[in-house]
């Protein structure tokens, strides 16, 4: 059966790159004596398929894998012996068994949220943020994104679906399907440069709230809803 | 929380940031103000390098059991985290608690090649702990060597306050209990090195003194105070099954060379080869107990999550239960779609059963370390491996269905003839020639494939080969050319690919394991003027440290190309590895003579190492 977890990824372990993560949880599930499907093949591996990459740095509270299990006695359970061999930092939040025809997790992302606060070096204007919410209520934003294939224009608008001002502190919910994904530095960059304020070298904290997929009726809702 | 001692901006400008976070499965936390003694443990060279090292965890698990004492890990920064270090005056910190190390009560540095210590002055400087012990106050860490490279540890004694010597598990409990009862009497760093070097295998450089005689050599060492021991034995585990091993070792994030659980099964070779000096320093043979071996696999796979498990011994086959543990592995691995590695096994009928069991059908290709090209050098070395067993593992192997094979040699052997490097070729051809006549063509998938692959030989102490002299340079270079040279005029040439060592750093490699105490300055001098991480091909710098030699005035050529004499005192002379001189002596003739001597379980050479009262000298034989 196909269980898929939730986690968070807080404090120093955000310096860990994601081939890593996905390499802490092999050895993890190994810990934990997990009853994990393994592929056939001359050299079996663990089939577990994580949902969209963080970057180093960032930290999460709603990052996912989805694993193919032989057995499982509860998802308590699978949660508690999880969390039983996590370092600091990583925590198993929650697991769910999925249906057969859910998608893998990778495939469902469409979206993901993101709180982002401010490095001290980053000088901002008195008016960041009203004029921040101008930003968001035009009606097109058109930028340069880089890709693999060279670059391309589009309109940055489309990707972000909400940005609020919490505190001294940016809420977003931005597109992060493949292939469409919008980082959430890139937003912020784009509006900073069109204020001709200077960006320090790591300007932001980013911090994942929530990984989304869409319903049917095109709604958004967490990965494990 | 833990805070991190580097900020998130310089976390995110260097490479590989989870090198300096720590907080690895496994690690060790406590709480300071509950211990007594802070112990820093330095691997002198990357994370991913200091990480696969099975000493320092063996170390690190034995230091953290005990209540008193909180072990920590602390390697050298790579060149980029270095140079901010540097810039912004950030000391260098442990991992665990990511406290300045200059804060600790002592800094352990294992010393595992020669080519690390440079960085050891790096690991220092930036600890900011004065380089030389007797600039040290009572503030500083006391700087504790330990490792292979310290059965001669003149070349940086000025470096260290204590060396240990031989293997850890005695007699650190013992140091330690010396140390908290100094610093509840109030005693100074002076007086607590002074009574430590009363504990056996403790070196204290500072207590000794070196004299030289007119040619260079050296007159005598002798102590500077009658209660210091004149000389020093090793310390040795005598019950390796009834002692320190981790059973949770350190897990890292990112990947590092030794990735996998690693089960060490003995200690010490029976094999005596003339120029290895782990198969003297490390005498008698002890095996560790099947019951012993198993209860850690299982204890170690499941605490760690490993997907593979990697025997561990400078000759697995030489192990006598090895079939059983083999066997016991194989099925517990099944079960839990763990990966087995064999290195280190003689390829016979036995061992190309085990890899075929063991390995997938993606045949890997094997390896071979002959050593030497000809029988005649083969037996100057004492290298038991005759052509007829090496063609006909080969021949096996074939039979297999292996198509690659690795040969490992050296050059520069003592008494080696230039008919001896043509027998690398001639050896390499013969290989692959058995290849073509053991394969039928219609099953050949391809060409065979021969990697041959020469070290330059490095004459190392407490060897046979320590009164030998070391090739030049060009010397070693001209037989490389040789090497070459001879492969391409093979009938089968195009099935052998060749490699050879680097020729620069081996000679400097040899200076400094024959070293005396007057290499301190030019390895200073060589820090000084830039280098470090030579044991990197892409930081060495020759030149720099050719400068240095000159600048400090003394002549490389002194330590290397010389033969010494047969009475000639050596800088190591002062230790006693538990191989006697005389048996090296006799072994240096025999290799003279072209005298192939058995290996210990065939006979007993009266090297010495009995006096231990345990392992292979009180086995049975026959």
């Amino acid at each position: 059966m196909k269980v898929r977890i939730k986690f968070s990824k807080e404090g120093p372990v955000r310096f860990i790159g994601h081939l890593d993560v996905m390499r802490y949880f092999q050895k993890a599930i190994r810990r934990a004596d997990i009853d994990i499907a393994y592929s056939t093949g001359f050299s079996p591996h663990q089939i577990m398929s994580f949902a969209s990459p963080l970057s180093v740095g960032h930290t999460s509270e709603g990052e996912y894998f989805d694993v193919e299990l032989n057995s499982l006695t509860c998802t308590e359970d699978l949660v508690d012996r999880l969390n039983a061999v996590m370092v600091d930092g990583i925590r198993i939040l929650k697991a769910a068994v999925l249906d057969e025809k859910e998608g893998n997790a990778m495939a469902s992302v469409a979206a993901a949220s993101y709180l982002v606060s401010f490095s001290d070096k980053l000088i901002l204007p008195d008016d960041w943020k009203d004029r921040l919410l101008a930003f968001f209520g035009r009606e097109s934003i058109p930028v340069i994104k880089k890709t693999k294939k060279g670059e391309k224009e589009m309109n940055l608008k489309e990707g972000i679906y909400e940005l609020e001002i919490r505190g001294e502190s940016v809420y977003m919910l931005l597109d992060a399907g493949s292939g469409s994904n919008i980082k959430p530095g890139f937003v912020l960059e784009t509006f900073f440069k069109g204020m001709n304020t200077a960006l320090p070298e790591f300007p932001f904290r980013v911090h994942r709230l929530e990984t989304y997929k869409k319903k049917d009726d095109g709604s958004l809702v967490p990965l494990i809803a | 929380m833990r805070t991190l001692a580097l900020s998130d901006e310089i976390l995110m400008q260097v490479e590989k940031p989870a090198r300096y976070i720590g907080n690895e499965v496994n690690a060790v936390m406590k709480d300071k103000e509950a211990v007594k003694v802070r112990f820093a443990m330095c691997f002198p060279d990357v994370y991913e390098i200091g990480m696969s090292h099975l000493g320092i965890q063996i170390i690190y698990d034995m230091l953290n059991s005990f209540e008193d004492v909180w072990c920590e890990r602390v390697y050298s920064p790579w060149v980029d985290l270095d140079e901010i270090m540097r810039r912004e005056h950030i000391p260098l910190f442990a991992l665990e608690s990511q406290d300045a190390v200059k804060n600790f009560d002592f800094l352990g540095i294992t010393i595992q090649y020669e080519m690390c210590y440079t960085n050891i002055l790096q690991v220092l400087d930036l600890a900011g702990i004065p380089l030389l012990a007797a600039d040290r106050s009572d503030e500083d860490p006391i700087v504790i060597g330990g490792g292979p490279c310290t059965y001669n540890p003149e070349p940086i004694c000025d470096f260290f306050d204590l060396f240990y010597i031989g293997e850890a598990e005695t007699q650190y409990r013992n140091l330690l209990d010396l140390y908290k009862e100094c610093r509840e009497n109030g005693e100074s760093r002076k007086d607590f090195l002074r009574k430590a070097a009363h504990i056996p295998g403790m070196y204290v450089p500072s207590l000794y003194e070196v004299s030289y005689q007119e040619d260079g050599t050296i007159a005598e060492m002798k102590p500077l105070y009658p209660d210091v021991p004149a000389k020093i034995l090793k310390e040795m585990v005598t019950e390796v099954s009834d002692t320190y091993y981790p059973e949770k070792p350190v897990v890292p994030f990112i990947k590092v060379t030794q990735d996998r659980v690693v089960l060490e099964i003995q200690r010490g070779c029976i094999r005596g080869c003339r120029f290895c000096q782990a198969g003297q320093l490390y005498r008698p043979v002890r095996e560790r107990s099947l019951e012993f071996l198993k209860r850690y696999a299982i204890a170690m796979l499941s605490s760690t999550g490993h997907e593979e498990i990697s025997l561990s011994s400078l000759s697995s086959s030489d192990y006598s239960r090895l079939p059983e543990l083999i066997d016991f592995l194989i099925e517990e691995c099944n079960k839990r779609k763990i990966n087995i590695s064999l290195p280190s096994l003689r390829i016979d009928a036995f061992s190309l059963d085990v890899m075929n069991k063991v390995q997938d059908v993606k045949k890997s290709s094997l390896t071979f370390a002959p050593e030497a090209g000809s029988q005649r050098l083969r037996d100057v070395i004492n290298k038991g491996l005759t052509e007829e067993v090496i063609l006909q593992g080969a021949k096996l192997a074939f039979e297999g269905g292996w198509t690659r094979v690795k040969l490992y040699f050296m050059l520069g052997l003592p008494f080696e003839t230039e008919e001896d490097i043509r027998g690398i070729a001639e050896l390499c051809n013969k290989i692959a020639a058995t290849f073509y006549d053991t394969v039928p063509k219609e099953k050949r998938t391809g060409k065979v494939q021969i990697v041959a692959s020469t070290s330059f030989f490095i004459p190392k102490p407490f060897t046979p080969f320590q009164w030998a002299p070391q090739c030049r340079k060009e010397e070693f270079l001209d037989k490389a050319y040789l090497t070459r040279k001879s492969i391409t005029e093979q009938l089968n040439q195009k099935s052998i690919k060749y490699n050879w060592h680097e020729a620069d750093v081996s000679v400097l490699e040899g200076i400094l394991a024959r070293g005396d105490r007057r290499l301190n300055q030019v390895i200073l001098k060589a820090y000084e003027m830039g280098c470090f991480y030579d044991a990197w091909s892409e930081f060495y710098k020759n030149d720099v440290w050719m400068q240095a030699f000159e600048d400090c005035g003394i002549d490389p050529d002194f330590y290397t190309v010389r033969e010494r004499k047969d009475d000639e005192i050596f800088p190591w002379d002062f230790l006693d590895c538990g191989v006697s001189r005389e048996f090296l002596l006799r072994e240096w003739n025999r290799a003279k003579e072209e005298i192939v001597t058995p290996n210990c379980r065939m006979q007993c050479q009266g090297c010495g190492a009995a006096r231990f009262g345990t392992g292979v000298c009180f086995e049975k034989r026959g």
